[in-house]
């Protein structure tokens, strides 16, 4: 390394130095100390005592956690696909070129500006039993089939069954797909439309072209919504832990990751047990990004390679 | 022109006279105690009162009053990060676990030397203010439990409104006799639903899913509107006997019909004689965190609020009773709550009961309140839901203890020696 280089690394180091100092800081140290604290009995209130493993064990052999991990696997297994779906068909509709094709853009976008309290306590109403909206537009299809049928369907109570209760949420979240549907707009503009005419000249349809051309095309944006999808599903916390008014929902079906950490953390003093759980999220969102990144090597195709 | 050596002189002279003036000009300013308090609304309002009546009493100290939302969480974290408020309003169930983990000030001492003694206070109010024989709080305003019902509906059903049912049994058989479905099945109006509003885990259910059938009850509890709402099924009369608190009065004044009819009497049990009249008192208590900059101007403002006069008006402020033996009569007869002497009298009562004093008491109220969703939608036997609870909880209790005796013999030694 010649003097002048050695000055461009120390300068560069100089210029990097506030955004290290910001990241090892705010960032690294928390880290590291909070795995330190998943060894230790913590109650925040009193010094940490350095236990080894055991909340580790502990946590293998606790029925609630596992209710919390399957819980978070049926939202995420049914969360985000259903959501990447509905973004990507909405996408491929709001790309066609119709009139008023900004209006409906912005109205698809609307919901997902709704801050998430708001939205939680909207389709806590919406699904509400007895009076949401929700059930009152299922009564009619329900009575019509009850009347010819001389059966007694009724529309589920959706939050406070805990048949339901999951897939209450799913429906919600759903409502806040507008995010992946820029991203993929973002994404279907990009198609070069040349592809698209030497298909046509080959005589291609709408299915062929979309399954040859814009998904091949598109699928890096895929990916990168799968994983951020991913990455929300197992944080899901602030929707459930609203509509549930702070609590884990009928027979515990809307306790997820998140939630049950909280409550270590901050409602039965266990920061250390929090800490724990905080790992284990971490390395189970690990392996899955790991995984998709693993499976996108055959799937996903991206035009600078 | 001066010399450097000549300014160096003024500079140190007035350095000088700075350091000889500040602590007088500090010794007449008042010492200010932070006072962080859960309440808000009228309640934040009477305590407000209180905190304005002692600053304009004297001029050592004053108290900066603020009212602070999920206040158990930040005092957590304000006591750990070293910046607590010097007097805090908690509650009672609060007291375990921060006194364990050495988060409070011990009061016995302060309290001896205040000439504050048990004998003034009711004795539960007492016993949810000590913790592991030592003093760690004491009161501001209390609240307790009995069973509170909408005669008019009693009227209708036939039943004399005043006569409540006496025993569990007699409970039922109201709950049937007032119980109503409409034209389309559903249930229109119950005499008493043990799940509303869903607070106390504790009350028997499991033969709800079978009588009422378990689908039916999710779609009549999902009808009812918030609690504090004209929407609360207690107001909008579609039940009709509640297991309520003394802040009722509050929320029937605010939300429910302007001719509301409503009656108060000590919750049926099974054995009355041996049980006596049974009902769950807390308190809102008043702390001194570990860390509190001005611990003895904090006590001092805490034994003013816990003397006869402001306790009172604080009490009345709040439509509250009052956790001291001593009550004047002016305070009965200015209170606006008609059924206020009731409660007293369950609060004095032999039956009056605490939630467990344990510092695992959150991890096992959400545990028992998973364990009867469980019973009540016909998910699980009480037994076998009961007995989950027990051996989970019994694993935390252990876990806590073995805590506890982990450090219990220094900290016992320095509260003692506080």
């Amino acid at each position: 390394m010649n003097p002048s280089e050695r000055r461009n690394l120390r300068n560069g180091l100089l210029f990097i130095l506030p955004w290290v100092i910001g990241f090892v800081t705010f960032c690294v140290y928390p880290v590291l100390k909070s795995f330190y604290l998943s060894l230790c009995d913590y109650s925040i209130l009193s010094p940490a005592v350095f236990t080894g493993w055991q909340n580790y064990v502990e946590l293998a052999g606790d029925e609630v956690f596992w209710t919390a991990v399957s819980n978070t696997l049926f939202f995420a297994v049914f969360a985000i696909p259903l959501g990447l779906l509905l973004s990507l068909a909405l996408a491929v509709l709001l790309n066609a070129n119709v009139r008023g094709r900004g209006v409906f853009r912005t109205i698809f976008f609307l919901p997902s500006l709704v801050p998430m309290v708001c939205l939680a306590v909207l389709w806590q109403w919406m699904l509400n039993g007895d009076v949401g909206l929700v059930n009152d537009a299922l009564r009619i299809p329900l009575n019509a089939i009850n009347s010819l049928l001389g059966s007694d369907l009724r529309p589920p109570n959706w939050l406070s069954d805990a048949r339901y209760a999951k897939w209450g949420l799913i429906f919600t979240m759903l409502w806040g797909v507008g995010n992946s549907v820029v991203i993929f707009l973002a994404g279907l503009q990009d198609v070069p439309v040349h592809l698209y005419e030497s298909a046509e000249m080959d005589g291609a349809n709408f299915r062929q072209k979309l399954w040859h051309i814009t998904l091949p095309t598109i699928s890096p944006v895929i990916h990168f919504n799968l994983i951020m999808g991913l990455i929300g599903c197992f944080q899901v916390f602030a929707v459930p832990y609203v509509m549930t008014g702070g609590g884990e929902g009928p027979g515990r079906s809307l306790l997820f990751l998140a939630t049950y950490l909280y409550q270590n953390a901050f409602e039965f003093w266990n920061m250390g047990y929090a800490c724990a759980i905080g790992f284990v999220m971490f390395l189970i969102i690990l392996t899955l990004t790991l995984l998709a990144n693993k499976l996108s090597e055959r799937h996903v195709f991206y035009a600078g390679k | 022109m001066f010399s450097l050596r000549h300014w160096s002189l003024h500079l140190l002279t007035m350095v000088c006279a700075l350091a000889l003036l500040v602590p007088r000009l500090h010794a007449g300013q008042p010492v200010v105690i932070r006072y962080w308090e859960k309440w808000t609304g009228f309640e934040a309002d009477a305590m407000r009162e209180i905190v304005d009546d002692f600053n304009s009493s004297q001029s050592r100290i004053f108290v900066e009053y603020s009212s602070v939302s999920q206040i158990d969480r930040r005092l957590t974290l304000a006591i750990a990060g070293g910046v607590p408020p010097d007097v805090a309003g908690i509650w009672a169930y609060n007291i375990p676990v921060y006194s364990e983990n050495n988060a409070l000030m011990p009061l016995r001492s302060p309290a001896n030397e205040a000439g504050i003694r048990e004998e003034d206070y009711l004795p539960i109010i007492w016993k949810l203010c000590s913790h592991r024989e030592q003093l760690w709080a004491l009161p501001s305003t209390p609240g307790n439990t009995a069973l509170i019902y909408n005669k008019k509906l009693f009227r209708e059903a036939g039943l004399d409104p005043e006569r409540p049912p006496r025993s569990i049994a007699e409970l039922e058989e109201f709950n049937q006799k007032i119980f109503k479905r409409s034209a389309n099945g559903r249930i229109e109006r119950i005499g008493h639903l043990p799940e509303e509003p869903g607070w106390w885990n504790t009350l028997w259910v499991q033969s709800y899913p079978d009588r009422f059938g378990a689908e039916n009850l999710l779609g009549l509890r999902d009808g009812f509107g918030n609690f504090a709402s004209p929407q609360n099924p207690f107001f909008t009369g579609r039940v009709a006997m509640v297991m309520q608190g003394v802040w009722i009065y509050n929320y029937i004044q605010n939300y429910a019909p302007a001719d509301f009819e409503w009656g108060v009497a000590p919750f049926p049990t099974n054995d009355r004689e041996k049980l006596g009249d049974i009902s769950v008192v807390e308190c809102d208590v008043l702390v001194i965190p570990t860390g509190a900059k001005h611990p003895r101007e904090a006590f001092e403002f805490i034994t003013y609020v816990n003397s006869q006069k402001p306790m009172e008006k604080l009490c009345l402020g709040q439509r509250k009773f009052s956790p001291l033996r001593a009550c004047s009569d002016e305070f009965f007869q200015k209170h606006p709550n008609p059924h206020i002497r009731t409660f007293l009298d369950l609060a004095k009562s032999p039956g009056a009961i605490a939630f467990p004093r344990v510092a695992v008491w959150n991890a096992i109220n959400a545990d028992m309140r998973n364990a009867v969703n469980l019973i009540w939608t016909g998910k699980a036997s009480a037994d076998a839901a009961l007995h989950a609870v027990q051996e989970r909880q019994q694993k935390a209790l252990t876990r806590s203890e073995a805590r506890w005796e982990r450090v219990k013999e220094p900290l016992q030694k320095s509260w003692n020696s506080q």
